[in-house]
């Protein structure tokens, strides 16, 4: 999903749908946006088919561990800390771009950046510790559920910190123009949608699975 | 692991006479295109103006041409199979073993849905809907070139399957535990898996930039209810795109983990659930069904009124209706897999669901009759797949209507029955609004019309070849006949299976006609030529331009205050109108970036068939690479010169003028 996640990047503002007769410039900049939220709605109904697919496997654990045997919820507290704190943190970010004030943005943005990471690295360290303790997703339908959906959801954050490292460059490189803040506009709509995924994925598999 | 994987000179299918011949033939006509193509100079041409082009018309154009090659792809198989099953009677073997026959009916059916169908939509929805809305061109002209690409790249593997390897023998629906890595180890699955994927991305990110171009990018003055009714049927196919494929990414995928990463989804083993797959599978696969007729009943819509010289009767009815269909199309996916364990009730559900979308269906058939009531219905080409469609989809809909009682359906489940049905419905309604679309737009995409005396031996062909291949089939269900068998062995089936093998024949005499139909076109495409832009008397917008329409579409954008603007203007006296100045029009240039990334990503996948695992990080690699690319090029567009934009114009409106007068 890595490449459909940047696909709707900004770069399609050139629309030959400039109507100078009656006003000077289509704003293309609401249609990317517009756009970028259609794709969200779309990449919405891809995480709902995980979930529907875990609801209906998660009891299916062929002997083996259930969620209230592996899940730690301290841990998992920490993680979801991280990456809810990264959206407030992309927030600012984007409260700087507005304002064009460039230094800002980029310490904002390497601050979610680092948010991200570690979310990413504490996701990457529990796959980890299952997969070696015997719990791998080959284990039982409810564990390649599990593995299936959080790393979905781990694979669009990876997605999108690649796609902020680059957003980043082109900051340094170009500055805070119409064209990059239109795209930090849309990587700030993925993240918070990414955010608003977790909120689920914590209550569905981690809250209800340790109960 | 070896350096090519899976792949090996094994994987070349020489010891199949059937399978060579056909690698020989097209081997011969791709070298001797190859060849015309040096011959008249035209790579530049085919490059710059065609593969790199980001103009919707072309695009559209290039859709079609896919589309019809698929047809002629997916139509043999159909061919080989109405054969054997016409020879394999009473015992006999027939000429196909049953690994092959397995194949030709999974890539007939994946072949004629995802690479015939959809494109066929897509493209002409690619030429008329930024016309019919008086856009410039659709919201993200390059994503729309990508969107082609894939496609054609998921076109491209599934065609690979045919000399390296095979393809799934599991049915286009690709059920597991069946399609999983015990019973499919072969990489026919997964050939079946990647070319959806791909050519799924491509359709999904279509429906996100009509979406938004139709949303967004309307003429001044055109509210949603003024929008043509085409444009409307297409809106809610794209709503359905939008919803339903994520459906189909997300269960390949999960397919894709079942058996590339040893997960346990759909696996008989580990508290595997196969029905998950099957549900999710419909889920898509029904709204997908409705994805292929909306856009044909808009054809129909806009083809019906045109030839009565009438409105079209009920306009906001037909919305409506056809939004229904849209979202009924929804919650009645279970009713195809009735007799696979769900309770009665569940079952009562789905099939009155089921039922209830013969009524706005129902409505849509009356409003048709009632723009012809009365009308001077002008009996052309268009027409005459309008009428059949009415009466063919007609019978289809009531089959439907009777599979959707639970009792029945539990007798004609997987009988030949239900085959009949959904082919009725497909081919006489979808399949008959394409080509119904095809002869209405063709002047308009290419400048010039088509032959109507082959397009009506092709229509009259096609009608008779579909009742005659498809009636017996009702009464095969009837009898018993199961879907998928490559041998019989009652003699009381055998006359209906060979009136069926004849009616095939008789639709490849259909087909035969409409490729003689654009040859003959195309040599008196002097005498055929349309100058006006306006060769039907049309009531929309996409007939105030020149046929061809101008690269730019609209040299002023018009202002809409009607449903049937084109009609409106013509009346007032605004058409075909001369201006002195005009503005400079702001031009998106073309580009090599959507073949590039899809070509990348068309490795990608053709990798992961063949576990060519370094391969498959080169394809993805690349694919992002050329995509980010592609987001830092600065010359990106251009502007069109008022003079140039004035000289255009003024050619076409000196032409149209002369032929009004004439």
């Amino acid at each position: 999903m890595s490449s459909n996640a940047a696909s709707l990047n900004p770069n399609d503002d050139v629309n030959g749908h400039d109507d100078s007769h009656d006003h000077e410039h289509h704003d293309t900049s609401g249609d990317t946006i517009f756009g970028f939220w259609l794709y969200l709605m779309t990449d919405c109904l891809l995480f709902a088919s995980f979930f529907a697919t875990y609801a209906v496997l998660f009891m299916n654990t062929a002997g083996g561990v259930s969620g209230k045997d592996i899940f730690e919820l301290d841990f998992v507290a920490v993680e979801t800390a991280a990456l809810l704190l990264s959206s407030i943190t992309f927030g600012f970010a984007m409260i700087a771009a507005h304002a064009q004030k460039q230094a800002k943005t980029l310490l904002w943005l390497g601050v979610t950046f680092a948010f991200g990471a570690a979310f990413i690295g504490m996701e990457i360290y529990e796959f980890h510790h299952l997969i070696v303790n015997g719990n791998g997703p080959g284990e039982s339908a409810f564990l390649s559920a599990f593995f299936a959906l959080v790393g979905l959801h781990g694979l669009h954050v990876t997605a999108g910190l690649i796609w902020m490292t680059i957003l980043i460059i082109e900051i340094l490189r170009r500055g805070l123009g119409n064209q990059t803040v239109t795209r930090l506009s849309c990587l700030s709509l993925f993240w918070h949608f990414l955010d608003i995924v977790w909120i689920c994925v914590f209550t569905v598999v981690y809250l209800i699975g340790a109960m | 692991m070896s350096f090519l994987g899976k792949l090996s000179i094994e994987a070349v299918p020489y010891h199949d006479p059937i399978i060579m011949t056909t690698l020989t033939v097209v081997a011969i006509l791709g070298i001797t295109l190859a060849v015309l193509i040096t011959k008249y100079d035209k790579w530049g041409v085919l490059w710059n103006d065609w593969i790199t082009s980001i103009d919707h018309k072309r695009l559209g154009v290039m859709y079609i041409i896919l589309a019809l090659i698929m047809l002629l792809r997916g139509f043999a198989d159909a061919i080989m199979m109405r054969s054997q099953l016409a020879l394999a009677t009473n015992g006999a073997e027939g000429y196909l073993p049953p690994e092959h026959y397995d194949q030709i009916f999974t890539a007939h059916g994946v072949i004629m849905i995802i690479f015939m169908a959809m494109p066929f939509m897509i493209g002409l929805m690619n030429i008329i809907v930024p016309l019919q809305v008086g856009a410039r061109d659709v919201a993200f002209p390059f994503l729309n070139n990508l969107s082609f690409w894939m496609t054609a790249g998921g076109a491209i593997l599934i065609n690979l399957s045919l000399g390296l390897g095979e393809f799934a023998q599991t049915g286009w629906v690709a059920y597991p535990p069946l399609s999983g890595l015990q019973y499919s180890p072969g990489v026919g699955v997964d050939y079946y898996i990647w070319a959806l994927q791909i050519s799924g991305l491509g359709t999904l990110l279509t429906a996100v930039n009509f979406l938004v171009t139709v949303f967004k990018m309307r003429a001044p003055g055109m509210k949603l209810m003024q929008m043509p009714i085409f444009t409307w049927t297409c809106t809610w196919a794209n709503i359905l795109i939008a919803a339903s494929f994520p459906i189909l990414t997300a269960v390949l995928a999960m397919l894709t983990l079942d058996r590339y990463l040893d997960f346990h989804f759909f696996t008989n083993e580990a508290g595997g659930n196969s029905m998950m797959y099957i549900n999710l599978f419909w889920a898509w696969g029904h709204p997908e069904v409705y994805i292929l007729v909306l856009p044909a009943f808009g054809i129909f819509s806009e083809i019906i009124s045109t030839f009565t010289a009438k409105r079209l009767f009920g306009y906001k009815s037909m919305v409506y209706a056809s939004g229904a269909i849209a979202i009924l199309g929804f919650i009645v996916w279970l009713h195809h897999f009735f007799t696979m364990g769900s309770s009665a009730n569940v079952n009562a559900f789905f099939g009155i669901m089921t039922m209830i979308i013969a009524v706005p269906t129902g409505v849509k058939l009356f409003n048709w009759i009632f723009t012809i009531y009365r009308g001077r219905l002008i009996i052309g080409t268009p027409i005459l797949w309008s009428i059949g469609f009415i009466v063919t989809f007609t019978i289809g809909g009531m089959t439907g209507v009777l599979l959707a009682i639970p009792g029945a359906d539990y007798v004609l489940h997987n009988s030949l029955f239900l085959i009949a049905h959904f082919h009725n419905t497909i081919i006489g309604g979808a399949v008959f609004g394409y080509l119904a679309g095809f002869v209405y737009w063709f002047p308009k995409a290419m400048g010039f019309k088509l032959d109507e005396q082959w397009g009506k031996r092709a229509f009259w062909c096609w009608q008779i070849g579909f009742l005659l291949a498809f009636m017996p089939l009702y009464v095969l269900g009837f009898l018993g006949m199961t879907r998928r068998l490559n041998s019989t062995n009652n003699p009381d089936w055998n006359i209906w299976l060979y009136i069926a093998a004849f009616g095939a024949v008789v639709i490849a005499f259909g087909i035969l006609f409409q490729l003689i139909q654009l040859v003959v076109s195309f040599m008196n495409r002097e005498a055929l030529d349309d100058k006006t832009g306006d060769p039907w008397n049309g009531h929309t917008l996409e007939w105030s331009t020149a046929s061809p329409p101008q690269f730019y579409n609209f040299a002023k954008i018009p202002h809409v205050s009607d449903i049937d603007t084109w009609t409106d203007m013509k009346e007032k006296g605004e058409a075909y109108q001369e201006y002195d100045k005009y503005a400079p029009i702001h031009m998106p240039k073309n580009t090599p970036a959507g073949v590039l990334i899809s070509g990348s990503l068309t490795v990608f996948c053709f990798a992961m068939i063949w576990h060519i695992w370094w391969l498959a990080i080169v394809g993805l690699v690349g694919g992002i690479g050329f995509y980010i690319m592609r987001c830092y090029t600065k010359d990106v567009d251009y502007y069109v010169q008022p003079d140039e934009i004035k000289r255009i114009e003024d050619e076409h409106i000196n032409n149209a003028s002369k032929e009004v007068q004439a």
